[in-house]
């Protein structure tokens, strides 16, 4: 069985081993591979279909990234309003400095209820914190709600995509787990209506008997004091409609100022991240409502790093992120990976510059330190962010602050390969006579290419190079062999 | 129980202001150039039914008095519909309804065959239908347990795009958007409709009212 290993005081967000070691391991699993490449290459042409629909799509990317922008500049009066109408619409508000605060606070409102079980729906910030876990260990009982959160719990494995937890399982291997963890089921095919009516009966009873629900949340308003939670199933709505006590974590940059700005918002998530018009259900509550859904609310904002990415002007975008996941979709590296590489359950791109900020980073060594550099700066995830966040410049920027950290350490003089490569280059190219020289020992390299003219494995330190990227093998001729060659007649 | 936490709030907000403050940030201005211009006339039925229909929902354009009517046939002489207490006598003429008052239990709702509710509004961009609990909708639970939800949208309740209905709609009522029947995306990211919300919905499209009441009257009550 996998689990987080976790870090203490933050929770889920950091892997224990490098990425390009994770990643090595990841490659290996075709099958994966196949799973990942299969849908990530669906949900893009679809993803494609649905904004070209809208003619103002770029208009509204712009507006929800100033959106953002506005919110992280007024963060705190946001915060204090928020907090404000929920209170005065009879809701609890409640403030978690780190994801151990959070749970601590979770596993005591759920025990106040004399409930040792709650439905939960599907949430990053739970994730993040390892709430799960957490209540388990307290002796409470977590069930989650959403298809692919179950298909995750029910497999004892970890998710590794934003939007769809069990990207990286197909139909077949779904229906062995439900069969395996549900022996109520009966016989399953792996026809995916079958394997999700499977779903609806074993959780059918807990929805109307369940008394405490824990969601997560995709906006909080703070001119109201309403809540939003987005989702497709069903089982958001059954969560946050019928228990008694429903509890809310969320992430304190989720706030936006007023109603009116989710016209912005609920264009963009749902084409972006489901490739749809509009997803099947979003509910929206504000407190507590007399005599409909539950009659004791409570939210836990939470911090967690927020305030430390909010502290670097450049990096600080990565909060503006509204969690659709077409950034992984479309990224080349999430697609041969998967999301597991990353470690953290914010997986692809935007994992790659939030992760490592949240926690921060302590070296060379830290496996988040090494998220930055698990990109080739292809930009696809720029393109395809519905707020315009600009993840290929935070990438440079967190790069530029690693190799910053190190220069002048023992590890950056001795080790820093790409230092002494850019010297021996510049030296190389510099001189007509040296260069000649150096092309001449490259075309050398035609000795070791593979039949498939790549060459995969070179000795220290190119073998840092090659570890992970073939080489094209060098070509017979050089550019200005071939001159000499091709225009003897001219030069005499 | 761990009451509001005030030291924690304080560490909060104090570091957020101190993050702001090492890096201060630029004033920002909101750019409102994508179309939210307000709707004018009626807005677009067709487009309306073409997308409800193609999340699988079933569409069905017709007049006020053939509600009742149409309901029957949709649900079967033998069938219980669960109904608000406060839906118009015409609509069900001639059903077995269950009016939600006093307040259903959830076995009761799940137990029911169908239910029938009005909305506060429809979307003709996205397909969909959005409920605030107002009248003829019920609290939130009617139209979420029962299987097969049948929900009447009167053509002058329908906007075009999606700020046109944040424009009309109280966001401190319980709000629900509903596009197409229960779906998942969840295995291989292919759309499997029908999960835990109800499996059907048919959406009745009916001719304005005669009365000629406004849609900004209806949607605000």
């Amino acid at each position: 069985m996998t689990t987080f290993l976790g870090t203490p005081g933050v929770g889920n967000l950091r892997g224990d081993e490098p990425f390009p070691a994770a990643a090595r391991t990841a490659l290996a699993d075709s099958q994966l591979r196949r799973n990942i490449g299969h849908a990530t290459h669906t949900i893009r042409a679809k993803r494609l279909n649905a904004i070209r629909e809208c003619d103002d799509w770029e208009q509204l990317r712009a507006a929800g990234s100033a959106l953002k922008q506005d919110v992280m500049a007024r963060l705190p009066e946001l915060l204090e309003q928020l907090e404000d109408n929920v209170t005065q619409r009879g809701g609890v508000v409640h403030w978690a400095r780190d994801g151990d605060e959070a749970n601590r606070i979770v596993a005591d409102l759920i025990r106040a209820t004399g409930s040792d079980e709650v439905v939960k729906v599907k949430s990053m910030a739970t994730q993040e914190i390892g709430l799960n876990e957490y209540l388990e260990a307290q002796g409470i009982a977590a069930f989650e709600t959403d298809l692919a959160e179950l298909i995750v719990q029910l497999g004892h494995d970890k998710p590794s995509h934003i939007l769809v937890p069990a990207i990286h399982r197909n139909r077949a291997e779904i229906r062995e787990i439900f069969t395996r963890e549900m022996p109520d089921a009966g016989e399953l095919t792996d026809d995916p209506r079958v394997l999700a009516m499977a779903a609806r009966a074993h959780l059918r009873r807990k929805f109307l008997t369940a008394k405490v629900a824990v969601s997560g949340a995709n906006f909080g308003i703070a001119e109201t004091g309403t809540l939003a939670v987005v989702e497709s199933e069903g089982n958001g709505r059954m969560c946050l409609t019928l228990p008694q006590t429903l509890i809310t974590v969320m992430g304190i940059e989720k706030v936006v100022p007023t109603f009116a700005d989710l016209e912005v918002f609920m264009q963009l998530l749902p084409r972006s991240s489901t490739a749809e018009r509009m997803n099947p259900y979003t509910s929206m509550w504000t407190g507590v409502h007399p005599g409909d859904g539950p009659q004791e609310f409570h939210l836990v904002l939470l911090d967690n790093g927020r305030t430390r990415v909010l502290a670097d002007e450049v990096g600080r975008a990565a909060l503006h992120c509204i969690r659709c996941s077409a950034c992984l979709n479309v990224c080349p590296v999430y697609e041969r990976t998967g999301g597991h590489a990353y470690g953290s359950v914010y997986p692809g791109p935007i994992g790659a510059i939030l992760s490592p900020q949240l926690t921060g980073t302590t070296g060379h060594d830290d496996p988040n330190a090494t998220l930055p550099f698990a990109s080739s700066l292809c930009g696809a995830c720029f393109e395809a962010c519905p707020v315009r966040i600009d993840i290929p410049t935070i990438l440079v920027h967190l790069r530029a602050q690693q190799v910053d950290q190190e220069r002048g350490t023992l590890r950056g003089v001795l080790f820093s390969g790409q230092d002494l490569a850019m010297k021996a280059a510049g030296w190389a190219m510099s001189g007509a006579g040296r260069f000649s020289l150096a092309e001449k020992a490259l075309a050398a390299g035609r000795l070791i290419a593979g039949r498939d003219h790549r060459i995969s494995a070179l000795p220290w330190p190119a073998s840092k190079w090659t570890a992970s990227r073939d080489i094209p093998e060098p070509p017979a001729e050089t550019f200005r062999q071939w001159w000499n060659r091709t225009h003897e007649r001219d030069r005499r | 129980m761990t009451g509001p936490t005030p030291r924690a709030r304080a560490a909060v907000l104090g570091q957020v202001r101190a993050a702001l403050a090492s890096a201060p940030p630029r004033a920002v201005q909101v750019p409102r150039d994508y179309h939210h211009e307000p709707l004018t006339g009626a807005g677009d039925v067709e487009r309306f039914a073409e997308t409800v229909s193609e999340y699988r929902a079933r569409v069905h354009r017709i007049d006020a008095d053939a509600i009742a009517p149409t309901v029957l046939s949709l649900v079967g002489p033998q069938a219980t519909v669960v109904v608000p207490a406060d839906l118009p006598n015409e609509w069900i003429a001639g059903l077995t309804t269950v009016p939600d008052e006093p307040a259903l239990g959830v076995e009761q709702l799940d137990r029911a065959d169908a239910v029938l509710t009005g909305c506060a509004l429809g979307i003709a961009a996205t397909g969909t239908i959005v409920l605030d609990a107002g009248r003829g909708q019920g609290r939130r639970a009617l139209t979420l347990v029962p299987d097969h939800h049948i929900c009447v949208v009167r053509v002058d309740q329908i906007v075009d795009t999606v700020p046109q209905a944040f424009a009309e709609l109280t966001p401190t009522r319980p709000l629900t958007f509903i596009s197409g029947p229960s779906a998942t995306s969840d295995i291989e990211l292919q759309r499997v409709e029908g999960v835990h919300g109800p499996r059907t919905l048919d959406v009745l499209i009916v001719a304005t009212l005669p009365t000629g009441r406004s849609r900004m009257f209806l949607a605000k009550h």
